[in-house]
């Protein structure tokens, strides 16, 4: 006989109780139970850091890239960043650019026109140097 | 008629698509990745496929937050490589087969898969570091490709069981098409790692290994885990396995497993499973 995997599946918007539309609403995320040092890219997140990922999605061509390298605080007033927005890309604090709202894959181009990879945003985030993060890694050299 | 041959499940993770730009992959760094998709690439020389539907996720090359659709397909006779902020990788633009991307999205609507169609996709290393291990290219790519995008970045995310259900409408797709057409897909992305906040760099090979193992034997189990449990256990970006669920979905409950492989190096659990159908 051919499984279901999925009987408890859809239907649940006609019906109530634990397999209803509340219930279903509340976990895929559950709020009430946040994951330690982690920040879920959610609708407020996206909107928080709506300027500062569409900023960093547009350094996404060499002429954009060249704009940004050339004079760094008029690209950003171009993109129409605050001051506080701008101060953090300044400073390359990454940490508080992801607490700003910024998702980690535009953050990337921001790190990739500013010479800062990867695993430098990861140390940073982790409040530990480059060095320090790459000695606790299985295989360091597979970068 | 036209058939599902083979499914895969393999990593995306970028960083191989530097080594492999930069001729490292036989490196003793990279060779217990490397090494593994050599079979892989024996086996699907000796199946054939014409077309491979590649469920990945785009990172900011060609899809913005102004409009992110949940599940977009790709319908054109060609992909260029998009520039992800790096600049572009220097590889052949893919060959598409819209004929039967356009077949599949109307199977796919019809069957109350409210997809997007594109038309125009910039592909980049979600979709590209599959390609490079699976299918070497010369001038041109070994297969035509439909590329299938999922959101896994800006929750709401679809849920594991609708990507399961997802890979099911797509069998059917592929099961309905007149033409004698040979068929691959492969789901992408994962395996656990996290990148933003201070808990970059988890990693749980425990779970990669038991994903994998239900992903064989009992993906209905994979189906009911939420989000949250998915980004507590393997990290906020592992989201990124619900993608191996579609392929899952098309290959069936009767596939038999091929290939497996499983190395964690830096920041990602690097996996690999094949089916055949």
């Amino acid at each position: 006989m051919k499984r279901d995997f999925l009987a408890v599946e859809p239907d649940c918007l006609v019906r109530d109780g634990c397999d209803g539309y509340a219930s279903k609403m509340a976990k895929q995320i559950d709020r009430a139970t946040p994951i330690p040092d982690t920040y879920v890219f959610d609708g407020a997140l996206s909107r928080r850091g709506y300027r500062i990922n569409k900023f960093c999605f547009s350094l996404t061509s060499e002429a954009t890239r060249a704009a940004f390298k050339a004079d760094e605080d008029a690209y950003m007033t171009g993109c129409g960043l605050t001051e506080a927005e701008k101060r953090l890309v300044r400073t390359r604090d990454f940490l508080g650019l992801i607490r700003a709202g910024a998702n980690i894959y535009m953050l990337l181009k921001l790190g990739a026109v500013t010479g800062n990879g990867l695993y430098h945003i990861g140390a940073q985030q982790r409040g530990e140097t480059l060095d320090q993060f790459l000695a606790t890694r299985n295989v360091k050299g597979a970068v | 008629m036209a058939r599902l041959v083979a499914g895969i499940g393999t990593s995306h993770v970028p960083s191989v698509g530097v080594a492999y730009d930069r001729g490292k992959m036989q490196d003793p760094e990279w060779k217990p990745l490397s090494d593994a998709y050599v079979p892989v690439r024996d086996w699907l020389a000796r199946l054939r496929p014409d077309v491979a539907i590649v469920v990945y996720n785009d990172h900011g090359a060609d899809f913005f937050f102004d409009k992110y659709p949940t599940f977009a397909v790709g319908a054109a006779e060609r992909y260029e490589i998009g520039d992800e902020g790096f600049g572009r990788r220097p590889l052949p633009p893919l060959r598409g087969d819209a004929a039967f991307s356009w077949h599949l999205c109307e199977s796919l609507v019809y069957d109350e898969f409210d997809i997007t169609v594109c038309q125009e996709m910039a592909l980049e290393h979600g979709f590209l570091v599959p390609m490079n291990l699976c299918f070497p290219h010369g001038p041109d790519w070994p297969v035509a490709v439909v590329p299938l995008e999922v959101n896994v970045v800006q929750h709401p995310l679809p849920t594991a069981g609708r990507c399961y259900r997802l890979g099911e409408a797509i069998r059917r797709a592929v099961d309905a098409y007149g033409r004698d057409l040979r068929v691959a897909i492969v789901g992408t992305g994962g395996m656990s790692h996290q990148l933003n906040g201070p808990r970059f760099g988890y990693m749980n090979a425990e779970f990669d290994r038991d994903f994998l193992e239900r992903l064989e034997r009992d993906p209905g189990s994979l189906c009911r885990m939420t989000h949250q449990a998915l980004m507590e256990q393997a990290g906020a970006e592992a989201v990124e396995l619900i993608m191996w669920l579609v392929m899952r979905g098309a290959v069936g409950e009767g596939a038999r497993r091929v290939h497996k492989n499983y190395y964690a190096p830096m920041t990602t659990g690097m996996g690999l499973i094949t089916f055949e159908t």
